[in-house]
């Protein structure tokens, strides 16, 4: 049994690490979180020209031509970095869209521009305060022209190409084309830009064909909730460190509080939660790169136990710190901000519990 | 990443397959796992005899042991091979996991080569059978506080006191004991380690009755219980360094708890009708559902990480510590949910119940299995301390005798 990620895969997530270690420490998450840029524009500049971006699109599309396993190691360092930059929407989301559904001419015109971050492209789904739906969802394409509202779009504002999920179709949009208005959103976590875009009559092609959006669009997020798992478990992992080392450093009452079992317990089972959600993560990260059956029970049950692993470490690490936690100038609460942003991007965990019990009904498990 | 054996992992589960299909049926695939239907205790234990006697001779009761001791020399990795492969097989076992995981393990570590030689292979055989008595009724997750008695007289030394949850006393030929040799010193320091003839003049068994009715442990009764001093295992007053050795092992003995789960409540749920449906259908049923589906899946794959490691001959990271933790109350939260489901006909624990009562069952014993081999609480402050660093408890007993610990103040 092998069931781990190869040494070279491992490399490779070293080389992640040590760069963002250098370059995206929380004070340059801070610096987005208190200024008026999107992105943290260096280190997205530094992530593409390493060829992090581009390290799962083949190499005739301009990528690396690596696989999904090695997307899965960078995913964990981007998640434990916090980091302030458009790499889910660009590649998680668009590009494994346009490699799944995209055309041979549709894949030669964008995905070397997305690998090597000449643009930044996203998925518009969402429309509102209710999760997307095919029976709620009122964005429409006909005749090459496509008209609706979707919001909140993560780096809507600076995307060059929008993914967009019609009533039936999925949809290429390019954005700096006419029709198109954009406008930023304020979220929990500025640390990553959403705005609203609103379509009127904009040029439009389908991406896969025409009446399987929904169910495209439901296997493009399974994939990508594997991907968005592993940055939750490297963030799920950063705020238990911060947790722990907080609980080593402060004393009360004439200990260190990390001597405490109220404290100790706590910190066990952001433990648990987190090895439970690693091991998860792990076999859905093979069934991503081998495409296995159960894929989409796979892609649900690692979703669901990172989302916990997170939201469990972000929010017991504030209370570790006490009052300092709720301060502005801890950084304890960049964890706390993007643990609800990953936890309700491609829709919060009740959905995804739901989901994964009529898989398990289907494949009668049981 | 892949799950595939290794060639040479192969080849012995090939070889381990061919033998057991030789040796043993296949289980009856058909048979509900509900269904607990259990034979007398001495039939049982004659079964295991027979079958631990005819896996000592090939070499596959032992995997990791020396040759000398009737093992094969083989790796961890060989030895999980080895149980996966027989659990496919209806073969009966049980009775020898103490024995072979802890206390020879422990004697082999400790004792002379003369009692190693005489000891070891009919324990490997089934022909002698071993338990272990460390706690007490004052001594459970704090085992170092245990009080029975060893006073030395002469070649011999004489035992008074008693120890509590000892599975199998009332059928075991052997025990490893530790005692307090010396009151006047350090809790940890006075301990001294033995093993023993379970016949020994003065030891009285009696069982314990659990709150589900059932008995599995027994309270073991020590009053002027002779044993000769050479079969003290390790120094006089190291009787904790003694028992460390067989506390490791203890970790890697206890497995992980079975029982109804997450299938068999989905079977539950579907055949349950509430007010407003199928409770299939009912959004909390699969919100509890998917909980611990995800719960189950992340223990079995966090042990693929484990076998992992063994596969390639590397010490398992700290991640295996966590199975208990989650599988104790996953099993009490899940039977107690079932239960709850069926209204009041979930109280039902007989012929009428649901599943043979194997909700009502599981609700019962889960209590206990989350105390057993360490409680929660102990195992959270050993994931705390051991794997993420934290400092240990503020200690009221260290540099105390134990005569003069508040606890054993006027006792």
């Amino acid at each position: 049994m092998d069931f781990d990620f190869s040494e070279d895969q491992k490399l490779l997530k070293e080389q992640a690490r040590k760069f963002l270690g250098d370059k995206c420490d929380l004070s340059q998450v801070r610096k987005v979180l208190e200024g008026d840029a999107p992105h943290h524009g260096e280190v997205w500049q530094g992530l593409c020209e390493l060829g992090f971006a581009g390290a799962a699109v083949p190499e005739a599309y301009g990528g690396l031509g690596l696989g999904t396993l090695e997307l899965c190691v960078v995913a964990e360092e981007l998640g434990r970095a916090i980091a302030p930059v458009p790499f889910s929407s660009s590649i998680y989301l668009a590009a494994e869209a346009i490699k799944l559904y995209g055309s041979e001419e549709q894949k030669k015109l964008w995905l070397p521009r997305i690998a090597s971050g000449e643009i930044i492209a996203t998925l518009a789904a969402a429309e509102g305060t209710s999760p997307p739906h095919p029976r709620s969802l009122k964005t429409q394409i006909s005749g090459g022209k496509l008209s609706g509202v979707k919001l909140p779009i993560a780096d809507g504002a600076e995307a060059t190409l929008a993914v967009v999920l019609t009533q039936d179709s999925l949809a290429l949009v390019d954005l700096t084309t006419g029709g198109i208005t954009r406008k930023a959103v304020k979220t929990i976590d500025p640390t990553r830009a959403h705005a609203e875009i609103t379509f009127d009559n904009a040029s439009a092609e389908l991406l896969g064909a025409q009446g399987e959006g929904w169910q495209n669009y439901c296997a493009l997020e399974s994939r990508a909730a594997i991907l968005f798992a592993f940055e939750q478990v490297g963030g799920a992992e950063a705020a238990m460190n911060m947790a722990k080392d907080y609980a080593l450093e402060r004393y009360a009452f004439g200990r260190q509080i990390g001597s405490y079992q109220a404290i100790k317990h706590k910190l066990a089972d952001m433990y648990v939660r987190l090895e439970l959600a690693r091991s998860n993560c792990y076999y859905a990260a093979m069934a991503l790169s081998e495409d296995t059956a159960d894929l989409e029970i796979a892609a649900a049950t690692a979703r669901i136990a990172a989302t916990e692993a997170y939201r469990f470490a972000a929010q017991e690490n504030i209370q570790t710190h006490g009052g300092i936690g709720f301060t502005w100038e801890a950084d304890a609460q960049f964890h706390y901000r993007r643990a609800k942003l990953l936890a309700l991007t491609l829709g919060g965990p009740e959905r995804w519990k739901d989901r994964l019990v009529s898989q398990l009904e289907k494949t009668n498990i049981a | 990443m892949n799950l595939n054996d290794t060639p040479e992992e192969a080849k012995f589960r090939a070889a381990a397959r061919a033998w057991l299909t030789a040796n043993a049926r296949p289980k009856d695939k058909s048979k509900d796992r509900t269904k607990r239907v259990q034979k007398p205790e001495s039939e049982r234990l004659d079964s295991a005899r027979q079958w631990q006697a005819k896996k000592a001779e090939a070499g596959y009761a032992a995997i990791t042991w020396a040759p000398e001791y009737g093992g094969m020399g083989g790796s961890s990795i060989q030895s999980v091979i080895y149980a996966q492969e027989e659990a496919k097989f209806d073969v009966q076992g049980g009775f020898f996991d103490i024995g072979l995981g802890m206390c020879i393990p422990t004697m082999l570590a400790w004792a002379t080569a003369e009692q190693k030689e005489r000891y070891a292979k009919p324990a490997l055989y089934g022909q002698e059978v071993w338990c272990q008595l460390f706690s007490e009724p004052s001594a459970g997750s704090d085992v170092a506080g245990l009080r029975t008695k060893a006073t030395r007289d002469g070649d011999e030394w004489i035992i008074n006191g008693q120890k509590v949850w000892t599975s199998g006393a009332q059928y075991c030929d052997y025990g490893i004991i530790v005692t307090r040799s010396d009151p006047n010193v350090a809790k940890h320091k006075g301990l001294t380690f033995f093993f023993l003839d379970m016949k020994s003049a003065g030891i009285e068994v009696r069982p314990i009755k659990q709150m589900s009715g059932e008995s599995g442990f027994n309270e073991v009764f020590f009053t002027d219980v002779r044993v000769p001093d050479s079969q003290r295992l390790g120094a006089v007053g190291e009787g904790w360094k003694v028992a460390l050795t067989t506390l490791m092992n203890e970790r890697l003995a206890i497995g992980q708890g079975s029982g109804v789960d997450y299938s068999e409540l989905l079977d539950l749920a579907r055949s349950i009708e509430l007010e407003d449906g199928p409770a299939i259908k009912n959004a909390n049923v699969r919100s509890r559902l998917a909980d611990w589906y995800v719960q189950t899946q992340g223990l079995k794959y966090t042990k693929f990480r484990t076998l992992t490691a063994l596969s390639k001959g590397q010490t398992p990271g700290p991640e295996s510590s966590i199975g208990k933790i989650v599988s104790g109350p996953k099993m009490q939260d899940l039977a107690s949910f079932a239960m709850d489901l069926q209204g009041q006909g979930g109280i039902m624990d007989g012929d009428e119940s649901v599943m043979n009562s194997a909700f009502q069952s599981q609700w019962m014993w889960a209590a206990g299995y989350r105390i057993a081999g360490g409680t929660d609480e102990i195992l959270r402050n050993i994931v705390s301390e051991q794997v993420l660093g934290l400092p240990q408890d503020i200690r009221v007993d260290k540099g105390v005798s134990f005569n003069e610990l508040v606890s054993n103040q006027g006792k």
